[in-house]
């Protein structure tokens, strides 16, 4: 039996962009008075403090023990989500219905008082968390014993290093026993090893004691990981709610392909042979994807449109790929490797190019393209399809990635 | 299956007027934890610690003793100057602190408002009973040197309005609250008000009766005196404990329901403000 823990329905919320007050009180009885003797001026500043929707009309609902993992851009609307559900700010329009208690985390340490030892932190921040103090006193030593600053609990916390004190902060929001979580990107703090204890911490709350999270997060591995479901925002809209795998997907083409390849102008070239589209396809699944991991069987599907193109010579198709600052990485090219292509003279045809062991770290890449034949340029675009690899499987399941500032690719080792 | 019945509903209204004592009880444990949190924080700072609270109204007794008493020459009703001015002192002690913490309750609590959801009014609230403390403490004080006296050979005049002294609490503390609220309401759009809150407190203090009796107040002034809530507050405290100063019931009355008009008017403009505080600060 799986109850409604969170129904959302047609939430919106807006904002009034512009001067809403002067700030000071002198300067607010002034323009009241300019605009009594001057309506036009009065005008221009009712236009100028125009509305903007930062959510329009959210609707989505979830079951008890549901993980949502909310994912979007920068000023999609996931914090304004948030703020809302959590009841810091008021919606403009609609309204969220609930069982259960809801606690959120939108920060690590909210109220934490530098003077207060350690021990009193712990109660201070639970109540403020709203938890009771019978409760924080029965997760007491857990919560001590989670944050490894056992030693320290009589220490103010203005002593602590910040790794002691973010370590203390996550402890005590992470036993909180609402039956509603709701998380912001708060796992970007700790070392890595604190990280993935949080999200252990994380993934026993919404699998093992079937509590309702809701997370935003940009890492989409840790969405992954956590979440079942996943609302996608875009520009405070919602562009789907469902299956996690499927909305990351949809949030990485939406993401990646600002403006299509094919209407892109700043190309150079006769035209004659020109690159309409790339697709990355999954070699295991045989299916496009645009969640592209080190290690995997990659295809990129290379789909163009010839017109009126006669064949004089071979046909060069290069990719080259860069890093996101632009350093040249590597270049895939027939002619590299020597082999003929078999072009179409007229319609549109693609070309395959298998790329067995993807040798390339997490991090961000674009694509820039090259098609020539007998010394003529076709179609030539710079940085035509950004890409990024989200995450790491180069030597199977598990296993650690290239630490940061190590280079950008993987050479296929062994120790022997 | 589906549940009609939700135990929760966030919706776009907030209500005029709001003091949701359910909700607000529900987090009783976060309002006695704040007290703490003010009390200890404030003495873990200082070297001196708990000192201070004996330290600040000893020396505003002296300087106004010196000041208004011998150089002033203002009438302290016949009694002893430190028993006159103290109590006055104590009380606008608590009233001002009142008022100058609450003005600032949006300001100071900005990023926790910002990122956690509790009853708003839990803040002002636990300040205007953490500020208690210290009035106890420092009425203790009062007491101590009422008793020395009585030993010099003062003769102590307690009168019956001594059971009073907790419905004067409540009122200065309501009162306290409610300027506090409304100042604070106005504050957080027009930032001018926040610097005339600290003198104006001030320059408030002589508008009552804090440095000089009432009888001993100009007819004509004695009204605009009166007029101020405060000054009943400050006066039947020392009916109560000196038998000297003013104890009318009218008074009271009018200062009762002045503050409750006041106290009220401070739950509105802070309801109002809480609301959107935080999409527009």
């Amino acid at each position: 039996m799986t109850n409604t823990a969170i129904k959302v329905e047609n939430v919106s919320k807006s904002y009034i962009k512009g001067a809403i007050s002067t700030g000071t009180l002198s300067r607010d009885i002034e323009q009241k008075i300019v605009s009594i003797f001057n309506p036009k001026k009065q005008l221009a500043l009712k236009q100028d403090a125009n509305l903007v929707w930062s959510l329009k009309d959210i609707n989505f609902e979830l079951k008890q023990g549901e993980a949502l993992g909310i994912i979007g851009k920068n000023g999609a609307g996931k914090s304004t989500l948030l703020k809302i559900l959590s009841r810091v700010t008021t919606p403009t329009k609609g309204a969220i219905k609930g069982n259960g208690r809801i606690a959120s985390l939108l920060e690590v340490g909210t109220g934490f008082h530098p003077e207060l030892s350690g021990r009193e932190n712990i109660y201070l921040n639970g109540a403020i968390l709203g938890m009771k103090r019978h409760e924080i006193k029965k997760n007491f030593d857990e919560i001590v014993d989670f944050s490894g600053v056992e030693s320290y609990l009589d220490t103010p916390v203005k002593r602590y290093s910040s790794g002691m004190y973010v370590r203390l902060a996550f402890a005590v929001a992470a036993h909180l026993e609402s039956e509603i979580l709701i998380v912001d990107e708060v796992l970007a703090v700790g070392d890595a090893d604190f990280q993935k204890k949080c999200l252990g911490k994380m993934g026993s709350i919404s699998k093992g004691q079937g509590r309702t999270v809701l997370f935003v997060s940009h890492n989409m591995q840790s969405i992954q990981s956590l979440c079942s479901k996943a609302l996608l925002l875009n520009k405070g809209t919602m562009q789907g709610f469902g299956n996690v795998h499927e909305m990351i997907n949809n949030y990485m083409q939406n993401k990646e392909n600002k403006i299509s390849l094919v209407d892109r102008t700043d190309r150079k070239g006769d035209g004659k042979v020109k690159v309409m589209n790339i697709h990355f396809i999954d070699k295991k699944t045989e299916k496009i994807t645009n969640n592209l991991y080190a290690g995997m069987q990659l295809i990129f599907d290379v789909e163009l449109a010839s017109n009126q193109f006669k064949i004089s010579s071979n046909l060069e198709i290069s990719l080259g790929i860069s890093d996101q600052y632009g350093n040249r990485i590597t270049l895939i090219s027939n002619k590299v490797s020597g082999q003929t292509l078999h072009p179409l003279t007229n319609g549109n045809w693609s070309q395959k190019i298998m790329i067995n062991h993807l040798p390339l770290a997490i991090g961000k890449y674009t694509i820039t393209v090259f098609v020539a034949s007998g010394g003529q340029i076709h179609d030539w675009v710079i940085d035509a399809l950004p890409f990024s690899i989200e995450s790491d499987s180069y030597f199977g399941e598990l296993v650690h990635t290239l630490p940061t500032g190590q280079g950008s690719f993987y050479l296929d080792f062994t120790y022997l | 299956m589906e549940q009609p019945k939700y135990d929760w509903t966030i919706k776009s209204e907030n209500p005029w007027f709001k003091l949701d004592l359910v909700n607000t009880w529900e987090y009783k444990d976060l309002f006695f934890l704040l007290i703490k949190r003010d009390f200890i924080a404030f003495y873990k700072q200082t070297i001196l610690g708990p000192l201070w609270f004996f330290i600040q109204p000893i020396l505003t007794m002296i300087v106004f003793s010196f000041v208004f008493g011998k150089i002033g020459n203002i009438s302290t009703n016949n009694l002893p100057k430190p028993l006159f001015y103290l109590p006055g002192i104590i009380c606008w002690n608590y009233f001002a602190e009142c008022i100058l913490k609450n003005s600032t309750v949006f300001r100071d609590n900005a990023n926790l408002f910002s990122k956690v959801y509790f009853p708003r009014i839990i803040l002002p609230m636990s300040i205007v009973f953490s500020s208690m403390i210290r009035f106890f403490i420092q009425l203790f004080l009062f007491i101590v040197i009422l008793i020395i006296y009585s030993f010099k050979g003062f003769q102590i005049h307690l009168s019956i309005a001594i059971l009073l002294i907790p419905y004067l609490l409540i009122l200065m503390a309501a009162l306290g609250q409610g300027l506090g609220l409304i100042i604070s309401s106005l504050t957080t759009k027009y930032r001018d008000l926040a610097l005339l809150v600290n003198f104006g407190v001030q320059l408030l203090m002589f508008s009552t009766t804090v440095t000089y009796p009432l009888s001993a107040a100009p007819y004509n002034f004695k009204f605009l005196i009166e007029l101020n809530p405060m000054t009943t507050i400050l006066e039947t405290f020392r009916y109560a404990f000196l038998g000297q100063g003013t104890f009318s019931i009218t008074a009271i009355l009018y200062t009762s329901i002045a503050t409750i008009i006041i106290f009220l008017l401070g739950i509105i403009l802070f309801n109002r403000v809480e609301k959107n505080f935080i999409d527009t600060i």
